[in-house]
């Protein structure tokens, strides 16, 4: 071999050895994070923590049982708000999209899907908290659903449109009406991705704290009423993690790895929709 | 018919209804923060962009601070997330075996799972002692001399801020950026490949210039997400309205100064003028985010759009 | 599918609906009174438990502001709030004193196991940014005998609107011409150096986690936290560790401008008495004067009463001082004001 080719072969094994290793760096860097997780939060997940509400300020004891029940409260009713709304919006982005109004929400969507959170906590209390007279988790979920829906719109609409015309044409030909050419045979057949794409988002907002830190500001306290502020996961370990106190710092690790963990059965399950319906994924 | 017709129309009606809930949320939202940040538009005008005070006492507002330190912060994390990423959408087009994909795309996928405030938490109480103990020390010694390296290690820093923000947009650009490369026809690939060229040679000259447009709007979507990021950088920057080149000072970025303050603005100009922050900001993010879908959508047209990082 | 559908929907608001007999209070604003506050709530529901009291920490900015907006039922501030924000809500609001407390300068310096002396000039110029190291001429000079490390000062203060900083930086004002005129006092101050931890809670981390830092937080943080913190020479030239006795000692000064028709707004820093701790405050709840709701508005001076009572007790060991014992019947006569529905709330309990 000349030297040129010589040169040129050793910098390609080079170039490829230095891009497999960074490739793992990014991989471990996850496999670190994951790591402190489980090492510096599984000792503390006991009875207690998953049953009790929080002590006060500097004691020991407690667990997080006030912020686990906020968590899937405000999460599921900034579901139950944000999966009609994305996905309706969504669905007639793929049905009827062609126009101009089309074009307006799709532009909109991805502008709002851009945003960032902390400017939606700044609508959320404008709009919400300061005229209604206090903070609650109905205004946490709100500012989560609009997290939410703009999102859900465009994966919604993605999903529709990969269902082949050929399908919706053979309902059609059959004599099916538009409506239920939509909802009973395209959104059907859309179904996995529509609920991957649904599974995704509520993963998302799962995890946020921005937007709740003006909105449903945080409890000491177990509570289910809607109408008062109520404390989640997310807000929990911001408030543990910034503070002083040992046993804080403790409680903070233990409900970051169970966020992480519902974070990741939520995800998980949305990728065994698709692999059902689908097979092979991207 | 005439029933069936009924039914078209309002299943139109009810999805356009829901269709409508996003430009009504846009107008309300551009409504809240412009109505709100007036007073303070109108009292500090453009020198608000480049004032570096931030004084609540004396009611004197300047966001410069704030901006230096969410650019410089968000353009630390590109340049230490780009060639992690790039290199992560590289080997899982052109090098990796086939048995190696999932696996792999599916743990730098899960980056982009991690909530915000537990990066900040790892950051806290993991990165920043690391930097402390392993990392600084080295740098300052080999480059203590540049203005980059300045001063104390506040263990709270930029620097702090750029690494967890860079670990965060990573699977952002990795994803976008794979489904750039694999828009590329394997024609290309192969033909320079017919033509003798190495492996690399092969990735360098025929696969990355045909993507270079959504590469670098891969980069800018990252940029985009870094610009955004809350809870993450406002655990471990420092919160200080201060402008300065060493990455080892603390700083502040938008996101991070409405975290901290917003709730408790006493009078109506502070608020006033962190709405304004929020304003920019917005603006800001929806500029960049346009300009990397321009350019993603110019090369992989549909198939990046509906990706989970978008 | 859609009846189980609508089940879920109803049992779900079912759930959302509260219990009727509750009264649930929410209140947010200093991290001062955190550790006394969220102690008090907590015990006051397990034997009141149809009260609930939920007290977030968000700075007293943050509760002078969101008490003002009315989206909680109490503030809590160890600044009381200025003429013009009063006026902002019509004089709708009294200044209840609760507990008495210390801002300390806690520092983090594992090489050194004797407790530091400051003086005010230096307590302001380390602030300033004048002093930088911890082995600097003016401090070796104060504390003779002891090895100060080569080692930067790392600042730490306030990054959201604190009743805290506003103690210290009047304290500084009052010490030190050259603070006043540079920096001044507020809840929220243009820093010449440090870095921003928010809340009480976030300083005493910063300070903890970081070799070398200094910052200014409550005793009560301090004291759990097993942080080293300093002992001030006060205006009588006295050398005072922070101490439930030397706070005390402070209030006693402030004692003479309060009578029975005080509104409590009063600054007890660098207040006169040899035995005074300079940078000590009282910090109070904001209580509106009437309320709509007469059940919220009566468990709320219910539960404030026994935090003046029963409740005094718990401060000492918590890293407070009580309240002087003078104050009390005014208080209750000021509680014994607020009215829902054009009628007193108060009952005997």
């Amino acid at each position: 071999m000349s030297g040129a080719s010589l040169r040129r072969h050793l910098t390609s094994r080079v170039m490829t050895v230095l891009i497999v290793v960074l490739s793992f760096t990014a991989v471990l860097a996850l496999v670190l994070i994951l790591g402190n997780l489980l090492v510096k939060g599984a000792s503390s997940l006991d009875w207690a923590f998953f049953t009790k509400s929080p002590v006060p300020a500097g004691q020991s004891g407690g667990g997080v049982a006030n912020a686990i029940a906020g968590t899937i409260l405000i999460v599921g009713l900034a579901g139950l708000i944000g999966v009609p709304v994305g996905v309706g919006a969504g669905m007639y982005l793929a049905e009827y999209g062609g126009g101009r109004l089309g074009f307006v929400v799709r532009f909109v969507a991805d502008v709002l899907n851009g945003t960032p959170s902390i400017v939606i906590g700044i609508v959320g209390w404008t709009f919400i908290v300061k005229p209604s007279g206090g903070f609650s988790a109905l205004a946490g979920s709100i500012a989560l659903a609009i997290l939410m829906i703009p999102m859900l719109a465009r994966t919604t609409e993605e999903m529709v449109r990969l269902v082949p015309h050929s399908l919706r044409e053979a309902a059609l030909a059959l004599g099916y009406p538009r409506w239920r050419t939509s909802l009973k045979v395209v959104a059907r057949t859309a179904l996995g991705g529509i609920v991957t794409g649904c599974l995704v988002g509520i993963a998302r907002v799962a995890g946020e704290t921005a937007p709740l830190l003006f909105t449903a500001l945080g409890n000491l306290n177990f509570t289910t009423s809607v109408t008062q502020p109520m404390q989640t996961l997310s807000l929990q370990i911001y408030v543990y993690a910034t503070g002083p106190f040992d046993e804080w710092h403790r409680l903070a690790w233990a409900s970051a790895l169970v966020l992480m963990g519902l974070v990741l059965v939520i995800s998980l399950t949305a990728r065994w929709v698709t692999r059902a319906r689908y097979g092979r994924i991207r | 018919m005439r029933g069936i017709d009924r039914s078209d129309r309002i299943y139109r009606r009810v999805l356009t209804f829901f269709a409508l809930a996003l430009p009504a949320l846009i107008l309300v939202m551009l409504g809240v923060l412009l109505v709100d940040a007036l007073p303070a538009l109108r009292r500090f005008g453009p020198s608000f962009l480049w004032t570096s005070t931030w004084d609540p006492v004396a009611e004197v507002y300047g966001a410069a601070p704030m901006i230096f330190g969410t650019l410089a912060s968000s353009l630390l994390a590109l340049l230490l997330a780009v060639p992690l990423a790039l290199s992560v959408a590289i080997f899982l087009t052109e090098f990796s075996p086939r048995w190696l994909r999932q696996p792999v795309a599916f743990l730098v996928e899960l980056l982009a799972a991690i909530p915000s405030v537990v990066y900040g938490t790892w950051g806290i109480f993991v990165l920043i002692p690391f930097l402390r103990s392993y990392v600084v020390p080295p740098l300052k010694a080999l480059l203590g001399w540049t203005p980059f390296l300045q001063g104390v290690f506040y263990g709270n820093s930029l620097l702090a801020g750029g690494i967890i923000l860079a670990i965060m947009i990573v699977p952002y650009i990795a994803a976008v950026s794979r489904e750039v490369l694999l828009a590329v026809p394997t024609s290309q690939r192969e033909a320079a490949l017919a033509m003798g060229a190495t492996r690399w040679e092969a990735v360098r000259t025929a696969v990355l210039p045909y993507g270079r447009a959504g590469l670098i709007g891969a980069v800018i979507l990252g940029l985009g997400r870094a610009l955004g990021e809350t809870m993450a950088v406002t655990m471990v920057i420092g919160n200080r309205h201060d402008i300065g080149v060493s990455v080892l000072q603390p700083a502040y970025t938008m996101a991070a100064a409405i975290a901290n303050e917003f709730s408790e603005a006493t009078t109506g100009m502070y608020q006033s003028a962190l709405v304004e922050v929020g304003l920019i900001l917005f603006v800001l993010t929806v500029v960049v985010n346009a300009i990397a879908r321009i350019l993603i959508w110019r090369v992989a047209r549909g198939a990046a759009v509906g990706s989970k990082a978008l | 599918m859609k009846p189980t559908r609508f089940l879920a929907l109803a049992a779900l608001l079912g759930a959302a609906v509260p219990a009727a007999a509750q009264v649930q209070l929410n209140g947010a604003g200093a991290t001062f009174p955190n550790i006394i506050y969220s102690d008090w709530m907590l015990t006051y529901n397990q034997a009141h438990s149809d009260v609930k009291l939920n007290y977030q920490s968000i700075g007293s900015g943050g509760g002078i502001r969101q008490f003002s907006d009315g989206t909680v039922d109490f503030g809590a501030s160890d600044v009381p709030m200025t003429d013009s924000a009063i006026a902002a809500i019509k004089g709708d609001v009294l200044h209840i004193p609760t507990v008495l407390g210390a801002v300390v300068a806690a520092y983090t310096l594992p090489e050194v196991s004797q407790a530091l002396r400051f003086t005010p000039d230096v307590l302001a110029d380390i602030f300033l940014g004048k002093i930088t190291n911890w082995s600097d001429a003016r401090l070796a000079s104060i504390n003779p005998g002891v090895k100060l490390p080569t080692q930067d000062i790392i600042v730490v203060h306030r990054s959201d609107g604190s009743g805290t900083t506003f103690v210290w930086t009047d304290y500084l004002s009052k010490v030190s011409p050259e603070w006043l005129q540079k920096v001044g006092r507020g809840t929220s101050v243009n820093w010449p150096v440090g870095l921003g931890g928010r809340g009480n809670e976030g300083v005493a981390s910063t300070v903890r986690q970081t070799p070398g830092a200094i910052g200014y937080v409550e005793l009560g943080y301090a004291l759990i936290n097993k942080m080293p913190f300093g002992t001030v020479r006060n205006s009588s030239g006295n050398w005072i560790t922070p101490s439930l006795e030397s706070v005390t000692a402070a209030a006693a000064g402030a004692m003479k401008d309060m009578g029975p028709n005080t509104d409590f707004r009063v600054s007890i820093t660098n207040s006169a008495g040899p035995r005074a701790y300079p940078a000590a405050s009282f910090t109070w709840l904001l209580v509106h004067k009437t309320y709509a709701d007469s059940a919220k508005a009566r468990a709320l001076v219910q539960f404030i009463w026994w935090a003046e009572t029963a409740g005094q007790a718990k401060a000492p060991q918590l890293g407070y001082a009580p309240l002087p014992q003078e104050l009390r019947p005014w208080i209750q006569a000021r509680l014994k004001t607020v009215a829902a529905g054009g009628r007193a709330v108060w009952k005997a309990e």
